[in-house]
């Protein structure tokens, strides 16, 4: 018997091919984004914690002074007093975009992510200059000349160089550590740290990298974005397992005549389910693969350009991919077939088998909709006023889609009750009357195309802002020809000296690094000229602010620093604990995740009187001849001097990189949505015999009867893609007013762009258009013996 | 004796030399440019307690069988090596080593540190040999830096603060302290102090002990590493109650035990080198899953020595980068004494 009723359920997947290939494609669409998002960001967090805790920095306590930098001395100072550390040598190597990582092999923790020594001759090369430099596969191109010789380990982040710490300073042109870390067991009986030095402090460890903080936004970004895949990609398999339990409500009732147990029936319906989800989580994984693999370059470049984050371009296959993409898709089964099963496990045996439209909701239902969906936008403006952080900027911006989306069928239903009040003519007023009876049967359908318009509208116009106020302060901040590079003090003097005639103006750029607001800082040191007063971004600022910091009795400071512990104009900045200076203005600082200051030359130099310029800043009236007097006559390598045209464009090109995955996942969710609209539409069409037959009995052809069908469902797009542009613009908003500040710590100015609302709108209408396509076909061709089965049947 | 410490100083630069030399047969023909020992050398100290940087290798290499005040045998080693990475000397590289075996526990202590930064190192005068906290520094008002020494190790569990004295002479091994090795000419300078009467206290896990018992230091520098054939060796130290001194090792190839070499010393510090070692295992143990003989039968009948020596502790094991045994043992038969003993190879 369970046998025949298996084949029996079966046969209607046999004979309805479309429906099943629906089931699949939704289930393997909502797992495959997912799991995809998923695997890019497993990759690019493995990266990260490889790249922060090579040495255990994370898990690890570090030395710090607080009087000024490491150095070795401090270290030697520390292991003679019985401490159990090892000196981390870490910096940019300059104008290479690459990171040198020098450790010391004698004193790294055991387990540390180095390479191994072990072998004949590792050490000793690695040692005796001119040593080794272990780099990525993928760095190997990227290596500059006259560096030690390289060798190749997967294990290293790309991007970086590790080697030994004599050589990392001597690459670095460094006698600073970057810092000591503590190992974890420490012997008994040593000098406690204050005996040794006062300024000695020991820190805890990092909360898991700058890195992994920095780009948790970008991740919980591409996450929220998967989500919403998934539960698009639900929509999509709950509106076809849903048709199929109401296609089978007659075979339900025989088999159930016939003898077979209510239980055994559920449970044949369940195990469908299941290889259904298995089939479809199968090929959900291998599309989550693919997506993963086609974006992740992409990912890549971003997180180097946006946070200077190296995530390896390649993906990597990891056996809890395949476990989570099989329970979201299982989970999405379910989800899609659970209310089916519990409304069959309470049927009784002999129910009439009437197949009634299965999401016909009742007017109960739209009204608890509507409810939730009011209390859920309420939740998104508290939120969004009173909330705190990252993650209630998260929730915010879900409690705001899912709010409004469970408000669409209300709201649909209030526009087309109101419309229809213009149309007068019988068939006009048929079709508003059942433009609104079918909005039930497709409002789920209608929810995912406005969650997937919505997020477009709110993603493109953060972009589109991002970019507007990018280009702009990229003009103000670069706003001389050159920026050169010298290589040492006296190469400096020898280059004012040679450009002196050719120059409007020269600027040395003169910084150190400094702990601001017990985070490492940079300070900065200008001379008072035109290009700062004229140009430079300042978000707020006294009115003497520039004669102030030129006379040294005020500090500039970015707006990450402003945000983060709330110092904005008149506040006093702690510089060193023997170093307050009032705060006078505050300047935007796009794309430094680091908080930095502003400090009159002068006051700089009496502060760090050891520290000389070697890079300047020059306006010229030829910058491009000057740049190849430069490098020809005065014999600078050409890197070393950069002209502010290829920096913006580089600058450019890195933020068109960085929006490139956002738009893609934004295609293919609305690509989701088509999807979804198009089986509700398939699954609703084949339901609509019994309203559909009075009218054409009535004399409206089949043809007529599919133009309407098309149109409405046009219109009925149409009113949900206007619906999502104020949603979306709410996205926005939230994005650049909460996420921004809390991710980045800078706020954007909103920018609206119309044209790319009108351009969506025009896709909505194409995609309905598309989805309605198949079903009004059908519709047009059914034979009229078919509708005439309608009255025959007389259910 | 070189073979001795190799094992542990020396993973640093035997094992690349072992590879380079299966590519190119050549091993031991030359030092590659550092210095090598010529006989009959004269000493001049305190320079040579000193580092040799030209010269590849080179330890201050202590142990000490002590008795506690809570009449148990305990044992103490304190190791510092000297590697050089290249000729010129400009590339050192230190390690430590350091144990405490009680009859039912083991400590161990391993440090390293690159040269010329003070992380580690050894002066002559005042004469310290030092690394991270670790230190060996003469105490001696009078004569020579190493009639009195103070030594300070810190271990995983364990800490130990000894003092020690000589009571005799520094005795000179081979030719006035140039000491072949083998029947292809290596050698190595080596000198030693078996002589030192010390005390002190060991910090253990169950508290504070106070000892008392000899002790032996041992000086080398050389640059020729060992063959490629050598398994391993068996090293004892063993001072006996006589007032006499036993230095002798054996080195083990795929055959067995295939040379000995034995340094008889007299009470008032006169050496008779000898050829006529024999060293059989007894008994062996279980020891970090190896089977390493413990008790050994020392035969020296040029000397009219036929001894039992027996492990304090079974597992003196030193799981150090290259692990290897080392702990004191007793010794019985036609004489009495105790000593320590060096197993490496198992």
């Amino acid at each position: 018997m369970i046998r025949a009723g298996a084949q029996a359920l079966w046969s209607h997947w046999a004979r309805h091919r479309l429906q099943l290939l629906v089931v699949i494609i939704g289930l393997a669409l909502a797992t495959g984004l997912w799991t995809g998002v998923q695997a890019i960001n497993a990759e690019a967090r493995v990266s990260y914690d490889r790249a922060a805790s090579a040495l255990g920095q994370t898990n690890l306590q570090q030395i710090t002074r607080a009087d000024g930098p490491l150095r070795l001395a401090d270290f030697v100072a520390l292991r003679r007093a019985g401490w159990l550390v090892s000196p981390i040598a870490q910096g940019g190597l300059r104008g290479t975009g690459l990171e040198v990582l020098g450790f010391d092999p004698f004193t790294a923790p055991q387990g540390a992510a180095v390479p191994d020594l072990r072998g004949a001759g590792d050490l000793s090369a690695f040692l005796v200059p001119p040593g080794v430099v272990f780099v990525h596969p993928e760095t190997v191109g990227r290596l500059p000349d006259g560096l030690p010789p390289a060798r190749v380990l997967d294990t290293i982040a790309p991007g970086r160089l590790v080697t030994d710490l004599s050589i990392a300073m001597q690459l670095l042109r460094s006698d600073t550590l970057s810092s000591i870390i503590v190992l974890e067991n420490q012997p008994q009986g040593r000098t406690p740290l204050s005996d040794l030095d006062a300024s000695y402090m020991l820190s805890a460890p990092s909360e898991g990298s700058d890195i992994a903080r920095l780009t948790d936004s970008f991740h919980l970004n591409l996450t929220a974005f998967g989500l919403l895949s998934f539960a698009v990609g639900l929509f999509i398999v709950h509106a076809a397992i849903g048709l199929a339990f109401e296609q089978r409500r007659v075979l339900f009732r025989t088999l159930r005549a016939l003898g077979l147990p209510q239980r055994a029936l559920v449970g044949l319906l369940a195990a469908e389910a299941f290889v259904l989800a298995t089939v479809g989580g199968s090929l959900g994984i291998v599309l989550g693969y693919v997506v993963a693999a086609a974006l992740l370059p992409g990912v890549a470049a971003t997180l180097s350009g946006l946070y200077g984050a190296s995530v390896s371009g390649s993906l990597s296959l990891s056996p809890i991919w395949w476990l989570t993409g099989f329970v979201m898709a299982y989970i999405g089964a379910a989800a899609a077939a659970g209310s089916s099963l519990w409304q069959l496990s309470r049927l009784p045996i002999l129910a009439p088998a009437m197949p009634r439209a299965w999401a016909r909701a009742n007017a109960r239902t739209a009204r608890i909709q509507a409810f939730g969906g009011l209390g859920l936008l309420t939740a998104a403006l508290i939120l969004g006023v009173a909330g705190d952080g990252l993650v209630a900027g998260f929730a915010c911006l879900a409690a705001l889609l899912l709010g409004a989306a469970l408000l669409v069928p209300t709201a649909l239903t209030l526009i087309i009750r109101g419309l229809s009040r213009f149309g007068t003519g019988v068939v006009t007023r048929w079709v508003w009357a059942d433009t609104r009876q079918q909005i039930p049967a497709l409002s789920l359908a209608l929810m995912a195309l406005l969650l997937a318009l919505s997020a477009n509208v709110g993603v493109s116009t953060m972009v589109g802002s991002f970019r507007g106020t990018f280009i702009g302060w990229l003009d103000q901040r670069l706003a001389s020809d050159l920026y050169v590079t010298t290589r040492t003090p006296a190469e400096a003097a020898a280059f004012q000296d040679f450009v002196a005639d050719d120059v409007h103006a020269i600027l040395p750029i003169i910084s150190a690094d400094i702990t601001l607001g017990g985070t490492p800082g940079e300070v900065f040191g200008i001379k008072d000229h035109a290009t700062y007063r004229d140009h430079w971004p300042l978000l707020e600022g006294a009115p003497d602010v520039w004669d102030r910091v030129a006379a040294g009795t005020g500090v500039l400071v970015n707006e990450q620093l402003a945000r983060r512990d709330d110092l904005w104009t008149g506040a006093t900045l702690t510089l060193a604990p023997d170093w307050r200076m009032q705060i006078v203005g505050v300047y935007s600082d796009y794309g430094n995740p680091a908080g930095q200051a502003i400090i009159g030359y002068d006051t700089f130099s009496a502060r760090f009187p050891d520290i000389s310029p070697l890079r300047f800043a020059i306006s010229a009236d030829a910058p491009a001849a000057l740049r190849d007097r430069i490098v020809m006559d005065f014999g600078l390598p050409p890197d070393n001097t950069i002209n502010q045209e290829e920096v913006k464009a580089f600058s450019l090109e890195v933020f068109e990189q960085t929006f490139l995955v956002t738009r893609a996942l934004n295609v293919l969710t609305l690509g989701v949505a088509g999807f979804a609209l198009w089986a509700s539409l398939t699954t609703v069409a084949t339901m609509r015999l019994p309203q559909l037959a009075p009218v054409w009995a009535l004399g409206l052809t089949r043809r007529h009867l599919a133009t309407l069908e098309m149109g409405r469902a046009l219109v009925l797009a149409l009113l949900t893609a206007v619906l999502a542009v104020p949603v979306g613009l709410g996205l926005a908003w939230v994005l650049l007013a909460i996420v921004n500040v809390e991710a980045f710590g800078w706020r954007l100015p909103m920018q609206v762009f119309p044209w790319d609302w009108a351009q969506l709108l025009l896709w909505a209408l194409v995609g309905a258009a598309l989805a309605a396509a198949l079903p009004m076909r059908s519709i047009a061709k059914l034979p009229p013996s078919e509708l005439l089965k309608v009255f025959a049947h007389a259910r | 004796m070189p073979v001795r410490a190799i094992c542990a100083a020396l993973w640093l630069i035997c094992m690349p030399m072992i590879a380079s030399a299966q590519g190119f047969a050549g091993l031991g023909q030359d030092a590659e440019g550092y210095a090598l020992p010529t006989p009959a050398p004269s000493f001049t100290f305190p320079q040579d307690h000193g580092p040799h940087p030209e010269f590849r290798i080179e330890w201050w290499y202590l142990t000490a069988v002590l008795e506690g005040a809570d009449g148990e045998t305990y044992g103490v080693q304190w190791t510092l090596f000297r590697s050089a990475l290249r000729p010129e000397g400009d590339v050192q590289v230190w390690m430590g080593h350091a144990g405490i075996t009680t009859p039912k526990a083991h400590f161990t202590g391993e440090r390293l540190a690159r040269g010329g930064i003070g992380q580690a190192g050894v002066t002559p005068a005042p004469f310290v040999a030092w690394i991270d906290d670790w230190t060996m520094q003469s105490r001696a008002a009078t004569g020579d830096a190493l009639d009195a020494l103070h030594l300070t190790a810190t271990l995983e569990g364990a800490t130990y603060a000894l003092d020690l004295t000589a009571t005799g002479p520094f005795v000179f091994h081979g030719d006035n302290g140039f000491s072949v090795k083998s029947n292809s000419g290596q050698a190595s300078y080596y000198y030693s102090q078996p002589f030192y009467e010390v005390s002190g206290v060991l910090n253990l896990p169950d508290g504070e002990v106070a000892v008392t018992g000899q002790g032996w230091l041992d000086r080398e520098w050389s640059s020729q590493p060992l063959d490629a054939g050598q398994l391993g060796w068996d090293w004892f130290s063993l001072h006996f109650e006589g007032g006499e001194r036993l230095m002798g090792f054996g080195l083990r190839d795929e055959a067995g035990i295939s040379f000995t070499y034995a340094s008889w010393i007299t009470p008032d510090g006169a050496v008779v080198p000898s050829n006529d070692l024999r060293l059989t295992p007894i008994r062996t143990a279980k020891v970090a899953g190896r089977d390493v003989p413990v008790d050994w039968r020392v035969e020296l009948p040029s000397q009219g020595l036929d001894i039992t020596t027996r492990a304090i502790n079974d597992d003196s094991w030193q799981a150090t980068l290259f692990p290897y045994w080392e702990g004191p043992v007793t010794a019985a038969g036609t004489h009495q004494g105790r000593g320590y003993l060096e197993m490496t190879g198992y």
